[in-house]
């Protein structure tokens, strides 16, 4: 690999996902246009090679439509993602199979993404061999190797899935996808499903294994500890947007969006009693997440943002920097300054 | 074992050697195990512990909400009585009326083909002698007060049109219908995103203050019992291996148990960085380990652990902790928080 660090290895274009919704007759005799689930809204970033993305927010983002349409799962409506500068939707036959392998996905659910029928030597033997990564003889012995990769007792091959617990499935779906040599890893959800005991075992070994194998790793998940322990890069996503992107200490320490201040100030402390002062200095997200087949015109957190004004309602917002590195979508361009309380007001007042 | 502070005089709840058990087709499992602790009036305890720990289980055999093949034994002293040999029909009045309980998953605790204001409704004709006009007000006001708006026209709602956070809320103010005295809950916010858990924990925390209940809060996440629990009780394998005021607990941890569920936490400040993990997974009821259950997984463990059930040992009036260990769990250091 003559990469350098930096470099952006995926690039995500204005991508737009829409899930269209059935369309009844009496609303098509109005002349309604055809309701649909807005999944993304011109979703843009870059992935650069070695580092970790947190992708972070609350159920019903888009945070795991985005993940897929990262590995080709889902085809975007709009936009366009590009991988080492190819648009993915157009790689065909050797091509497409060659990003498929080098950009894979563990899945959220250990229950259900593992095949209950096959060993775990059949599933990834499966995997070697689709992509013919290693001659016959071999496979035996990468299997073994991959095993003890994942920390898996050597035995394990020839068991069933129902045989594992929670956390060695998702062990066995990490040496799945780490069995085709990826360079890109998409984990959604990866350790949501565990025990707090077991979540801490698979964080160790992704870390590890990240260190070791030099992949570069994009990590969806709505436990914001777990993304700030992780991750290199944060973005923030809410009702299908990026409303916030930057390194991570920068923004859990110096939140620069509403959105993100209310989600971090949500997030329950582990330090009893609080610190002193924090409790009053909250935001605090009012009513819940508008619905994303009627998302609100404007700024999408405007419903329920305590700085929302005019023009959130009448102009969306869109990503700009703000910090070194550090990007985000929202019309106050002091939000989270610091004393930026009373430029705010004045703002307000008069805009 | 005895896990209770000693002034039980002033308890508003006391549990003593409370033990649930299954008849299943590999035989009887010990899902609670000799279970002991008290709840002060007006203070939220947290049961904290990992799936499979016991914590539901506990918080229904104390109510008698748990079935056959399920038999509970020990004792529940409520109000002078004694609520595990109370008859059906005492049970029965005391629970959903006294004490009430909430609901991990709304949408299977709400019955779906009733209106959610006939469900506040059945609670008030059981526990109160309200009129039929008064009811009504009274449901009203309780939709009010959980925070649901125009209360009176989504009365005749479903729980299907309800968002979670909203059924969660209905659900409150079906258990507050009554006035009670003790609200027993069980991971209500754990199905909910964080800012609606936020705006649930503040309400039920501000409910709490108004009307002076006291509250038994099950969960498996640490960040919840640090900002709502005034005391807490680890539990693991149907036993509780440590308790004490919760600022007690973080700042130093006796058992090596508590001790790695904090280290298994992520914090700030230590980005990327090893997370202190407990090998191996929590055991199977039906094959709890012999001594302490959580030898395999200890290291700290010794010869000992593996052959004798540790006794508690108290450290403070409030503290106490069920490890033979526990001196050099706490000079090995509390992992940093």
């Amino acid at each position: 690999m003559n990469a350098k660090p930096d470099e952006a290895l995926i690039k995500v274009e204005q991508v737009t996902k829409r899930f269209p919704l059935p369309h009844h007759l009496s609303a098509r005799l109005r002349g309604q246009p055809r309701p649909a689930v807005h999944a993304l809204n011109g979703v843009s970033f870059e992935l650069r090679r070695g580092e970790t993305l947190g992708i972070v927010g609350e159920s019903g983002c888009g945070k795991s439509t985005l993940a897929r349409v990262l590995v080709r799962l889902l085809e975007c409506d709009e936009g366009r993602v590009l991988f080492g500068g190819d648009d993915i939707s157009a790689l065909g036959g050797a091509a497409g199979r060659d990003f498929n392998r080098r950009v894979q996905m563990v899945f959220q659910d250990p229950y259900s993404s593992l095949n209950p029928r096959m060993t775990v030597r059949q599933v990834l033997a499966e995997a070697l061999s689709v992509h013919k990564m290693r001659p016959k003889s071999e496979i035996g012995a990468r299997i073994a190797e991959l095993l003890s990769l994942v920390r898996l007792p050597a035995d394990a091959a020839d068991r069933y899935p129902h045989e594992f617990s929670g956390g060695q499935r998702q062990r066995i779906g990490i040496a799945r996808a780490l069995a085709v040599e990826p360079e890109v890893l998409v984990a959604d959800e990866l350790v949501s499903a565990l025990d707090v005991s077991v979540q801490a075992q698979v964080v160790n070994l992704l870390l590890q294994l990240q260190e070791k194998l030099h992949l570069t790793v994009v990590f969806v998940a709505h436990d914001l500890r777990l993304v700030r322990h992780i991750s290199h890069r944060v973005a923030v996503m809410y009702l299908g947007s990026i409303v916030e992107l930057g390194p991570t200490e920068a923004l859990f320490s110096a939140p620069r969006h509403p959105y993100t201040k209310a989600l971090l100030d949500a997030a329950p402390d582990l330090v009893p009693g609080g610190e002193p002062g924090r409790r009053t200095s909250r935001v605090v997200a009012r009513g819940e997440m508008p619905s994303p087949i009627n998302p609100p015109p404007g700024c999408p957190f405007n419903t329920r943002c305590p700085f929302a004004f005019d023009r959130c309602i009448a102009e969306r917002p869109q990503l700009r920097h703000c910090g070194p590195e550090h990007q985000t979508a929202c019309h106050l361009t002091e939000f989270g300054l610091p004393d930026a309380s009373q430029i705010i007001s004045e703002y307000r007042a008069n805009p | 074992m005895n896990l209770a502070t000693s002034a039980t005089a002033q308890a508003a709840l006391s549990v003593r050697d409370l033990t649930t058990t299954f008849m299943t087709a590999k035989g009887r499992i010990t899902a609670v195990d000799r279970v002991s602790f008290d709840v002060m009036p007006g203070e939220v305890l947290g049961l904290v512990g990992e799936s499979g720990s016991g914590k539901s289980v506990t918080l229904r055999s104390i109510i008698r909400l748990v079935h056959a093949p399920g038999t509970v034994t020990g004792e529940v002293m409520w109000r002078g009585r004694n609520l595990i040999a109370l008859p059906d029909v005492g049970i029965r009045q005391i629970r959903g009326g006294e004490i009430a309980m909430i609901f991990q998953e709304p949408m299977t605790a709400l019955n779906p083909v009733l209106p959610v204001g006939v469900q506040i409704d059945e609670n008030l004709k059981t526990h109160t002698s309200l009129d039929r006009a008064a009811r009504r007000r009274r449901a009203v006001e309780l939709m009010e007060l959980v925070g649901i708006p125009e209360a009176r026209r989504r009365l005749g709602d479903y729980p299907h049109q309800f968002s979670g956070g909203m059924r969660q809320r209905a659900m409150i103010a079906i258990s507050l219908a009554s006035n009670p005295k003790l609200l027993l809950a069980d991971e209500p916010t754990t199905a909910l995103d964080v800012t609606i858990q936020d705006q649930i924990l503040r309400l039920i925390l501000d409910l709490k203050n108004e009307l002076g209940m006291s509250v038994v809060f099950v969960t498996h996440d640490l960040g919840v019992v640090a900002s709502i629990c005034d005391r807490m009780a680890v539990m693991y394998a149907g036993r509780i291996v440590e308790a004490g005021p919760v600022g007690a607990v973080f700042a130093e941890p006796h058992h090596a148990y508590t001790r790695g569920l904090l280290g298994s936490v992520p914090h700030a400040g230590a980005e990327r960085t090893m997370l202190l993990s407990i090998e191996g997974t929590p055991p199977s009821l039906a094959a709890i380990p012999s001594g302490c259950a959580f030898n395999p997984r200890c290291t700290f463990a010794t010869d000992i652990c593996r052959q004798m059930v540790p006794p508690v040992s108290a450290l403070g009036p409030e503290r106490l902790v069920s490890c033979h260990h526990h001196d050099r769990v706490v000079a090995a250091g509390r992992p940093a928080v």
